[in-house]
């Protein structure tokens, strides 16, 4: 058995553990709640975008059947993203955390992505060459290039307010390799933060865009807009921008997920400290108490020796 | 006769809602050229380009810089999704100019054609941002001290 002395260090080594797993635990708690604020501003934004996009293809078509495809086959570059091409080659934006310490929150982001990449390879018989990555965060991209996947952009150190300027950076990136006939449909994986105990890695596709549609029950109010310029030029000037808040909502959910598992994972590490604090104070009990009827013993049998 | 109605402006970005509430009269920097919207409009859809939208409700204004974007009006909705908004009280002038004098630096050097967009972008919102703080200068300043004359 160890002695008292030992096991008083390692008490305190635990102790002082808990205590740091503790403070992290607070901090993410408090991020979290910060983050979840920021995810609910941007929703008045994504939601007007899109609730206009489904105007526009309405009013548009002047048929009974609208169509938001009615724009896609004019030369504007940006409505190209709407351009349904066979797919030759495909490109998968991985977004997961900088951040470590956040249980299995980045393998599973990582592992969907794989699983996604080889249901992609199988259904449209691609090989590991005609996956392209883009890796957000750095947890993704060392996943990426270790197993020496095809990445051929990284973008870390978004921080916990990804800036618009990083959006449409990115943005620009899948838009090029797209509009180039490089990559034929891009997805994003991103953990979708259902609740602070629930992440769940999903995938949206990005590109070609797939026009937002009304719900089904919805009934949509048909206007007779007047277009300033035209409605096509402010159709292709509202695509891009919706890819933008395609990509920005993932990241600020990322952050939320980040600091929830985190958050999780630092509140277990800190109760099992605690845990195995008090077990080894038990035994330090035991170890001292056998130690003095050690003692007494030694000095009873020594008194009878005489 | 009936109340005249009044609209209901929203501007929103990405990062989420600059300003909400009711307008009388919404001037708005259409890419086609300068927009004034009145109660029952008709519906329309347009870009926005770099300018001030100037909001006026029962006698005040409220004036926001605008960084390009896209607006619709439908049933007195007037709603603005800007690329980048910011109230004319909030605007930073010495930032701006600092950016201003940033864009026109390297826009003196040599650059690549996107380089250039993307500068040029910036110098425009930089100018845009200095001009909409100096309209609320020159009215916060009209406020306080009327010009001689206007008592009478």
């Amino acid at each position: 058995m160890a002695t008292a002395r030992e096991i008083r260090r390692r008490i305190r080594s635990v102790k002082n553990v808990a205590q740091i797993t503790r403070a992290l635990q607070l901090v993410a708690s408090s991020k979290l709640r910060r983050t979840q604020a920021r995810v609910l501003s941007a929703r008045p934004y994504a939601d007007e975008l899109q609730r206009v996009l489904i105007h526009l293809s309405h009013a548009s078509a002047d048929d009974d059947e609208p169509s938001p495809y009615f724009y896609s086959d004019r030369e504007d570059a940006d409505l190209r993203l709407l351009q349904q091409r066979a797919i030759k080659r495909v490109g998968i934006v991985v977004v997961s955390p900088d951040g470590t310490l956040a249980g299995a929150l980045p393998g599973n982001v990582n592992r969907k992505a794989l699983a996604f990449a080889q249901e992609q390879k199988t259904a449209h018989g691609l090989t590991d060459a005609d996956v392209r990555f883009v890796a957000v965060g750095k947890r993704g991209r060392d996943f990426l290039v270790r197993n020496r996947l095809n990445v051929i952009a990284d973008f870390t150190g978004l921080g916990d307010m990804p800036k618009s300027s990083d959006v449409r950076a990115i943005a620009r990136v899948i838009s090029d390799a797209y509009l180039s006939g490089e990559v034929d449909s891009w997805h994003l994986i991103y953990p979708k933060f259902v609740s602070s105990l629930i992440q769940t890695p999903t995938e949206i596709q990005l590109l070609p865009v797939q026009p937002p549609e009304a719900a089904a029950d919805a009934e949509v109010v048909k206007h007779d807009y007047i277009f300033e310029p035209d409605a096509g030029t402010i159709y292709a000037a509202l695509l891009p921008r919706y890819v933008e808040t395609l990509i920005y909502q993932p990241l600020l959910e990322l952050v939320a997920s980040f600091y929830a598992a985190q958050f999780v994972a630092m509140k277990s590490a800190t109760d099992n400290a605690n845990d195995l604090a008090a077990d080894l104070n038990l035994t330090y009990n035991k170890a001292r108490q056998a130690a003095i009827t050690t003692q007494i013993l030694e000095v009873v049998s020594g008194a009878g020796d005489q | 006769m009936a109340q005249r109605p009044t609209l209901y402006v929203q501007v929103v970005t990405t990062t989420g809602e600059v300003h909400a509430g009711e307008a009388d009269e919404v001037l708005a920097p259409g890419s086609e050229g300068q927009l004034g919207i009145l109660p029952r409009h008709a519906p329309l859809m347009t870009t926005l380009k770099v300018g001030a939208l100037i909001i006026k409700h029962a006698g005040s204004e409220e004036t926001l810089f605008i960084g390009g974007g896209f607006m619709e009006v439908a049933d007195n909705r007037v709603i603005v999704l800007a690329d980048d908004a910011e109230r004319a009280s909030d605007i930073d002038e010495a930032h701006a100019q600092e950016a201003r004098r940033r864009a026109e630096a390297d826009l003196a050097q040599d650059r690549s054609d996107v380089d250039r967009a993307a500068l040029t972008g910036d110098l425009e919102r930089a100018l845009g941002r200095i001009r909409v703080a100096e309209i609320q200068r020159t009215r916060r300043t009209r406020h306080a001290t009327p010009p001689p004359g206007s008592e009478q």
